[in-house]
């Protein structure tokens, strides 16, 4: 249950950090100025083109033709939003094989979150994702529709996802990922 | 004075005439004089269209009666990268049907980057009784039905050539449809078709047609039946091989080798799909003849296509993955000293980090050590101006030069700055430079060196540089052979276009997305300027009624065009005209 003197806070988290496409670094990884910026290029690119949300990457760039893709390592970059964290993340889809392999690094990245906010003394009761347990992870297909994850092969998950969002869930929902029963909103 | 031109019968100068082939040279002469006009247009017998939108199929009927050979191009180049929407255009239908109609004797028909169906093929297949030549570039919108339409019906085929095409693939069967009586064939390239061809049916073509020097396969056909179809064709000169891997078998080695060796006059080889390793040496005992060699689909490790490309000396053509690294490339500089043409692409274009060491250092060594050099495309993901000024001291003599840099802004890794001395090293040194892409982080400035230098460009590609209208009117201003130019991300606007108004009726065409043009200046472009099609993109599906002037367009094409607007835009392709409903007030 969150406690009344969260509530506002959370507003303020919505309202503010709705659309911030803050990307943490792994721990380790170099972040340049020159990264950031490509980061806003995609971005810039993504939403000046109007072109549908799911492309994370610049349209045609680098400019390599479609016949040799087949030979080139592919990447498919979407962004992850959880409920209640002001960060989105980004995973590429292409370097899991499975679901489970995507549930449980997801899991890590925002278990760090996690710790962020015990750090930061906000919201250290609820959120119980340290398992999983509170969230439901979803996903948006190629039609606009908001899905759940797993239901589809794979392959199929890999090539119509756009974006992922794990979101809280609000009644006792039981997933196929371990959901505990949690307090809802 | 002698009327000189009216001394010969028009029957002499036509006569002379047929010894000039080049379009350049046969457009001059239609402007000397009228009659002049008239001969040439009557004994003209090949036309390349450059944009299949800038005539129509009637008015190039109308005045050269009597083709026997088409090129047409259709969609901008940029549509090779996904830039241009589905459905832009670029039909040859239109173009089919005149040339059906008026045209019984038409040998060849080449097409790049058009739409074509299998019911336009088989009006080909039809209506040409002397039909020789095929040539489909990048093309799409047709299925192996159509192909076995050609195959079928056109009995004095020569070349069929389906370069990077993208086909239906109903059946592998429409090979089949050659007859037994089929000798012609030259030339053969199926290397785009996804699925299996049967073996039977090449093997049957190959064997009735002996003068076959060119066969492309595609994947699907396995290295073991490869042995088989060079037994076939041992007058080739150049080879597309399949999928280039098997279990390892000596035999099929030792076979492979045998066959290489028994196409004597074998020069060019690609394909090398998941190449490996065991079977790399089979080229050896021919290494010495290759003037071509097409490894960028071998996913192979470096050593491996290293001690390849070391054995083939008189290498004059290499395209590679990026796999060969810059210890490749230094090995290349030092074996093949013959090289003219260099491609390097990129094996993990979306991956973060580098996945192999190639950098410009590979570059360098190659501008180095090969005298001949001209044409270079290069994927790498850091530069230096030092390394560009080297490569343009080096090679004076390039005409192609195409640097992909793969983070787009990226500045001289080593002290930080644009890239503009650089390029500009470039367009300076290399006077006869008819090809330029840029990468990497460039302000104005570059601009401003290729519009003083680049007088022989005829072709610019630019992504994510520049800081200004500058930029566009120092290109615009300046180069003036420019032909082509296509541009994306970058701050270009109004001023520059509109002050540059009539250069673009001297280009084919101009290509910008993601720019800073308005609808405003578009329209007025498209008012003052009836000669150009100014059509925009747009990504709503209605019309730019309500846009605001001031709005920026997302994608904007304009060419040259004497046609008039075109019949065939799709609902999301507006032409900006002066007097339509699109002002806004």
């Amino acid at each position: 249950m969150s406690s009344p003197e969260n509530q506002p806070q959370d507003a303020a988290v919505e309202l503010n950090f709705n659309d911030t496409e803050l990307t943490l670094g792994l721990p380790g990884a170099a972040k340049t100025g020159s990264k950031r910026e490509f980061s806003h290029t995609l971005e810039a690119s993504s939403t000046s083109a109007k072109s549908p949300a799911q492309k994370a990457q610049v349209v045609g760039w680098p400019p390599v033709r479609a016949s040799r893709k087949s030979v080139m390592k592919k990447c498919k970059y979407v962004k992850v939003a959880v409920d209640g964290a002001p960060y989105l993340r980004k995973v590429d889809l292409e370097m899991y094989q499975s679901y489970d392999q995507l549930l449980s690094s997801l899991e890590t990245m925002f278990t760090c979150l996690t710790i962020w906010n015990d750090l930061n003394q906000k919201n250290c009761e609820r959120g119980k994702n340290n398992n999983g347990g509170e969230y439901v992870p979803t996903y948006e297909d190629k039609d606009g529709d908001w899905m759940m994850v797993g239901d589809v092969p794979w392959n199929m998950f890999v090539e119509s996802c756009k974006r992922i969002r794990l979101m809280m869930s609000s009644e006792e929902a039981t997933t196929g990922f371990g959901a505990r029963r949690g307090s809802s909103e | 004075m002698p009327r000189i031109a009216y001394a010969f019968p028009d029957e002499v100068l036509e006569h002379v005439f047929s010894f000039i082939h080049s379009d350049q040279d046969r457009n001059a002469i239609s402007l000397v004089c009228k009659s002049w006009y008239e001969i040439e247009r009557w004994c003209r017998r090949s036309i390349f269209v450059g944009n299949c939108y800038a005539v129509s199929p009637v008015m190039v009927v109308k005045r050269f009666p009597k083709l026997r050979s088409i090129s047409l191009k259709g969609k901008p180049h940029f549509a090779d990268f996904n830039l241009v929407p589905e459905d832009w255009g670029g039909y040859a239908c239109p173009w089919i049907e005149a040339m059906a109609s008026a045209y019984p004797w038409l040998e060849e028909i080449r097409l790049k980057r058009m739409v074509l169906t299998d019911e336009s093929l088989e009006l080909i297949s039809k209506s040409f009784k002397n039909f020789q030549v095929l040539v489909l570039s990048s093309c799409e919108g047709f299925s192996t039905d159509g192909l076995a339409a050609i195959a079928a019906n056109c009995r004095n085929l020569r070349e069929l050539d389906l370069r990077e095409s993208e086909v239906e693939d109903l059946s592998g069967h429409w090979l089949s449809q050659f007859p037994d009586s089929f000798t012609s064939l030259v030339s053969l390239n199926i290397s785009c078709l996804g699925s299996e061809v049967s073996t039977c049916a090449l093997e049957r073509l190959l064997a009735g047609c002996p003068n076959l020097q060119s066969l492309r396969l595609n994947r699907a056909v396995p290295l073991e039946k490869l042995v088989n179809l060079l037994g076939r064709s041992p007058n080739l000169v150049e080879l597309g091989t399949g999928a280039y891997t098997s279990e390892m078998q000596p035999d099929v080695f030792s076979d492979l080798s045998r066959a290489f060796v028994g196409c004597k006059q074998l020069k060019s080889l690609s394909g090398f799909w998941d190449a490996m390793p065991y079977y790399l040496p089979a080229v050896y005992p021919i290494s010495s003849r290759l003037t071509s060699l097409n490894l960028s689909y071998a996913t192979t490790e470096s050593p491996y296509l290293v001690k390849l490309v070391s054995e083939c000396r008189n290498l004059q053509r290499l395209w590679v993955m990026d796999y060969i690294e810059d210890s490749g490339l230094e090995a290349l500089a030092v074996s093949c000293k013959d090289l003219r043409e260099l491609r390097v692409f990129p094996s993990d274009p979306f991956g973060l980090e580098p996945n192999v060491a190639l950098t410009e250092r590979g570059l360098v060594s190659v501008s180095e050590g090969c005298p001949e050099l001209q044409s270079v495309l290069y994927f790498c993901r850091q530069m230096s101006n030092a390394a560009l000024v080297t490569i343009a001291r080096n090679r004076p003599n390039m005409t192609r030069f195409r640097l992909c840099i793969i983070e787009p802004r990226k500045p001289d890794y080593l002290t930080l700055q644009p890239l503009d001395a650089g390029f500009g090293a470039i367009v300076e040194h290399c006077k006869n430079l008819r090809r330029l892409s840029l990468s990497g982080l460039l302000t104005d400035r570059v601009f401003e060196y290729i519009g003083s230098y680049g007088k022989k460009l005829e072709m610019l590609s630019v992504a994510f540089a520049g800081d200004s209208d500058l930029g566009l009117h120092y290109v615009l201003s300046g180069c003036d052979n420019l032909r082509k130019l296509e541009v994306r991300d970058c701050p270009f606007g109004d001023k520059a276009l509109l002050a540059n108004a009539a250069k673009l009726e001297t280009m084919r065409s101009l290509w910008m997305s993601s720019c800073n043009v308005s609808f405003g200046a578009c329209k007025l472009l498209g008012q003052k300027m009836p000669r150009l099609n100014v059509e925009v993109i747009i990504d709503e599906r209605g019309p730019p009624d309500s846009m605001p002037e001031s709005c920026l367009v997302e994608k904007l094409y304009i060419y040259r065009t004497v046609a008039g607007p075109r019949m065939d835009m799709p609902g999301f392709v507006w032409r900006m005209e002066g007097d339509s409903a699109l002002r806004v007030s």
